[in-house]
């Protein structure tokens, strides 16, 4: 199948979504692909190359013409006609944000592929082009920090005076804020981040950096995550961690975004105007509005007090050749995922999760969002959590539930429906409420379990058996019987449901804390 | 019925599903367990009120339940301390059976004590009490069996009668008959007969099943104990019975349909008995090829020079009880860089996630414990696969093979990494009674000998030691 590779049109984008070396493997892979002439330029790729790694170059109407068009950006308004009925098009989309793009792609029946739509699981990592161009971001924020900044990162003695190192502070520890600690730390700064979630203290330190702990309150160290009531509290505390470490640093990187919201506000104008002159903000999160109160998008922003505000918002495409090659090879490993053959035929599964996720249109419908996959990893908490998330992107994997859709679903829910019915109608009442009681039951067991992580079956086996000896509540009462034989087999049942109760509680609880991530004690 | 006890039960069932919906993520699990604990002491304490109250002698009625309560919570602590983690399946399957015992005899309890009621409410209680019995008992023979095999104290093989398909459905329709009798006659003859008639049918479901399918089978188990407790709550009108009885038989339903979706078997086949059978299969067909052995010492270079190392441990590392030997083993790899995971067939062992406990026990962080999925994306890019007496789940030939008795069902695809070493006690084949072509495969280096034994070599050989 042919596949186009149009040049960006969206001012200030530099990148191109394959290189020669991506070429080289969409050719393996049996495709033809044709680059449009210059589309590389800006991202030092000169057209020879891309013929030699097998492509050819072609005009701005054959790139979009192919099956498959692969992009950095969105199209714009003007360059939709120019996708042929039926075509793919593999492109950031963020179809949360434009329901009118994703219609117009519908009707033209293109089967539009958001690339910032891969749910975030391991096996969809090497397509992620958010956590590959966020990657880059975090290094190139340092660096224009650093530009900014008029000082030096190093500490160093010298016959002139002391120079003090400088002190970076980052806020968020996902890809984008561990790149930034990871080049910051490298240029011999000394780094400090903070993250809402204490495990990350562990990849913040990998990376040489030092962890900020939020002081919790007496007897909150739980283990299990923090409860509702106390994300206010949280917030409050982490606000003033903020406002402490940014006095302290030169540098400050904030990375922080929450999926399908705008990004949170994490520094005030008060905390920007106790920092010392000379000082340098880097807002990575200034496309869906910024961290800092005094962020714009797009523009370096100097403070009354003389702190320099930047907000670029294209940190990735100022690094176009890297970007282009991450991203083309993420765009390759998208093509070789959907050419099982490896014999230049497309072939969408909609069944599988990753695809089923990044498909945002397809035969005239938007398919967009897709179906609710079960959450378990939850998104980063409001404040500072990790870095570009897609907007609402499902982050889980999903557990595969008996479906009752479909037709035959349909069939067999009628079928129950018409049961229940007839037993209904001739239960005596008594019965008809346990029935009642029983049925919804049954459904409440089914949802309760169908998200089990397969690591804890054993407990939860072991849990359930301790559950069900609750038919001791039965024999109980029936030990109070008149008649000896009763009053035996009850006591009978009693001990051997006790032995149940007490040792499946037991076992479950002796699995449980065997249990640990790496790290905990 | 008082109001208070029906509120405490109330609450008791809400801790209980509060319970299980905690036990399904690690963070959680804990406080489940707390919850459950917590909805099962309000359960008892508000039902031992009641009974007393109720009683025809309070002081004396107190006094037996709490003597045979403390009898067998003691028994429950003990087998619950001292058992290892590796005898857990037996364990769970033994207190299966006692739920099955308890239902059976409630159901007779239930029949004694029903007196005066009359018309259709005395039919719906009888088939109540039928049901309750019936299933009380399949449970518990069903258990037994289950225990027995897991401990190897009876054949792991099918039982394979000669129509035994035709052998369930005609003991079930016995005991339909049995039932209309039972209506009819009210006697405790049939009620007596269908109750041998049942105990033969859980025994011969469960027995000619074979060993390696038990993990789905102790899952079932599980879901029939449900459906016992739900039986006795509607004989004895109590909801709360009813309740827990159907959201242990939901949710181990659910359980074993996920297995068996991950064995690539039918659910039907399972719930009728006997599906396991398939598995034996003649050892395939003579001609397979040469095995390489290896000694602890090249198995030690081997993983000094990988980078990336995948453990797929299987029934052999719970038996040689080498989770401990396994665990410290990747801790020093990990210690020297080395990336090691650990890749968990969903139905390795003897019991749904059976490998995620041993290696919890020791002390393996759960987040280098990957699900198959996962671990077969990264097994092209593994330079060393650690085979830890799995057989089964690690056999190329679910995948090359339509004729194999495994054929589709999903596997560790161990062979697509740079080296494979096989940590196996003989050339045996394993619980299905399939031959492994991996064995055969150029990459794949056998050593022989105890898991535990075998792993501990393999460390003193590593450098530094």
């Amino acid at each position: 199948m042919l596949i186009g590779v149009p040049e960006e049109t969206l001012p200030g984008e530099t990148r191109v979504a394959a290189t020669p070396d991506s070429v080289r493997r969409l050719v393996a892979l049996g495709h033809e692909v044709v680059v449009q002439a210059g589309a590389g330029e800006r991202a030092s790729f000169p057209d020879g190359h891309y013929a030699e790694a097998g492509a050819r170059i072609g005009s701005r109407e054959e790139a979009w013409g192919a099956d498959l068009v692969v992009k950095i950006d969105a199209p714009q308004v003007e360059e939709v006609p120019l996708l042929r009925r039926g075509a793919v098009l593999a492109t950031q989309l963020s179809p949360g944000q434009r329901p009118h793009l994703l219609a117009d792609l519908a009707e033209r029946g293109v089967t539009a592929l958001a690339m910032d739509a891969v749910p975030r699981i391991s096996r969809a990592q090497s397509l992620d082009v958010l956590s590959s161009m966020t990657n880059l971001g975090g290094y190139r924020a340092v660096v224009e920090a650093a530009h900014e900044y008029g000082s030096v990162f190093t500490g160093q003695v010298t016959a002139a005076g002391s120079v003090p190192p400088a002190k970076v502070f980052v806020i968020g520890a996902g890809v984008a804020g561990l790149a930034a600690i990871g080049t910051a730390a490298s240029l011999g700064a000394v780094v400090r981040a903070f993250d809402v979630r204490p495990e990350t203290a562990e990849q913040v330190e990998s990376m040489g950096g030092e962890f900020v702990a939020i002081p919790l309150p007496e007897g909150s160290g739980g283990a299990d995550g923090y409860a509702r009531e106390m994300d206010a509290d949280l917030e409050a505390r982490a606000m003033e961690v903020y406002a402490r470490e940014c006095a302290d640093a030169d540098i400050v990187i904030t990375t922080a975004l929450v999926p399908g919201r705008p990004a949170p506000r994490l520094i005030t104008a008060e905390t920007v105007a106790a920092m010392r002159p000379g000082s340098v903000v880097v807002d990575m999160a200034a496309r869906n509005g910024g961290n800092c109160e005094l962020t714009e998008p797009g523009e370096l922003v100097t403070t009354d007090n003389g702190v320099k505000v930047v907000g670029w918002t294209d940190l990735p495409a100022r690094l176009p050749i890297q970007a282009s090659q991450l991203y083309g090879t993420n765009v390759a490993n998208l093509v070789a995922l959907l050419t099982p053959g490896s014999d230049g035929r497309l072939v969408l599964d909609l069944d599988d999760e990753v695809q089923r996720a990044m498909t945002v249109t397809r035969e005239g419908e938007v398919l967009w969002p897709p179906p609710p996959v079960s959450v378990s990893a939850a998104p980063p908490p409001a404040a500072a959590g990790g870095d570009a998330a897609p907007a609402a992107a499902p982050l889980a994997r999903s557990e595969e539930v008996p479906a009752l859709a479909g037709r035959r679903g349909t069939v067999r829910i009628a079928l129950g429906a018409v049961l229940l019915v007839l037993l209904a109608s001739v239960s005596p009442p008594a019965l008809l409420g346990h029935l009642t009681v029983f049925v919804l039951a049954v459904i409440v067991g089914f949802y309760v379990i169908t998200d089990v992580s397969h690591a804890l079956h054993t407990p939860l086996l072991a849990e359930t058996n301790a559950i069900s000896a609750i038919i001791l509540v039965g024999a109980i009462l029936q030990v109070g019987s008149e008649d000896p034989v009763v009053r035996a087999l009850a006591l009978g049942a009693v001990a051997v449901a006790s032995i149940n109760v007490v040792g499946g509680f037991a076992v479950t609880g002796r699995m449980l804390r065997m249990f640990r991530r790496e790290g905990a004690s | 019925m008082s109001h208070a006890v029906q509120g405490t039960y109330l609450v008791s069932a809400v801790l209980f599903v509060l319970a299980l919906g905690g036990l399904s993520r690690h963070e959680t699990a804990r406080r489940g367990n707390a919850l459950g604990i917590a909805g099962m002491v309000v359960a008892l304490a508000a039902t031992l009120w009641l009974a007393v109250e109720d009683a025809a002698h309070p002081v004396s009625t107190l006094v037996l339940v709490l003597a045979a309560m403390l009898v067998g919570g003691a028994v429950g602590l003990w087998r619950a301390r001292v058992v290892e983690m590796t005898g857990m399946p037996q364990l769970i399957a033994t207190f299966h059976s006692f739920v099955g015992v308890a239902a059976v005899l409630i159901g007779y309890n239930a029949f004694l004590t029903a007196g005066a009621l009359t018309g259709a409410e005395r039919t719906v209680h009888l088939v109540e009490v039928f049901l309750g019995v019936l299933i009380g008992a399949v449970t518990f023979t069903g258990s037994v069996v289950a225990a027995l095999k897991l401990s190897a104290r009876m054949s792991t093989n099918p039982l394979v009668l000669p129509h035994r398909h035709l052998l369930n459905l005609l003991m079930l329709l016995v005991s339909a008959g049995l039932m209309a009798w039972f209506l009819v006659g009210h006697g405790l003859v049939p009620l007596g007969l269908m109750t041998v008639v049942a105990l033969a049918l859980g025994w011969h479901l469960v027995a000619s099943i074979g060993g390696g399918d038990m993990p789905i089978v102790v899952s079932m188990l599980n879901s029939y104990s449900g459906w016992a407790a739900a039986a006795a709550g509607f004989m004895l009108g109590n909801d709360l019975l009813i309740v827990t009885g159907a959201l242990v038989g939901a949710s181990g339903a659910i359980l074993s349909y996920l297995m068996c979706k991950g064995m690539n078997r039918s659910f039907i086949s399972v719930i009728a008995g006997g599906f396991g059978t398939e598995g034996v299969v003649v050892q395939g067909e003579g001609e397979q090829g040469e095995f390489r052995e290896t000694t602890p010492a090249e198995v030690a270079r081997l993983l000094r020079d990988a980078s990336t190392v995948l453990v797929t441990p299987g029934y052999g590392m719970a038996v040689a009880r080498a989770q401990h030997a396994v665990a410290d083993l990747s801790a020093r790899l990990r210690a020297e860089g080395t990336d090691v995971r650990f890749g968990i067939h969903p139905v390795a062992g003897r019991l749904p996630g059976h490998m995620n406990v041993l290696l919890a026990e020791a002390r393996v962080p759960y987040d280098i414990v990957l699900d198959m999925e996962e671990a077969n994306e990264l097994l092209p890019t593994t330079d060393v696969v650690l085979v830890i007496g799995a057989n089964d789940t690690v056999n190329p030939a679910a995948v090359d093979e339509p004729g194999s008795p495994i054929a589709g069902m999903p596997v560790l695809e161990v062979w697509k990494a740079a080296h494979v070493v096989v940590l196996k006690r003989t050339m045996a084949s394993g619980y299905a009674g399939v031959a492994n072509p991996l064995f055969f495969r150029p990459g794949t280096r056998m050593l022989f000998g105890d898991a535990k034994d075998a792993v501990e070599a393999v460390v003193k050989e590593l450098p530094g030691q």
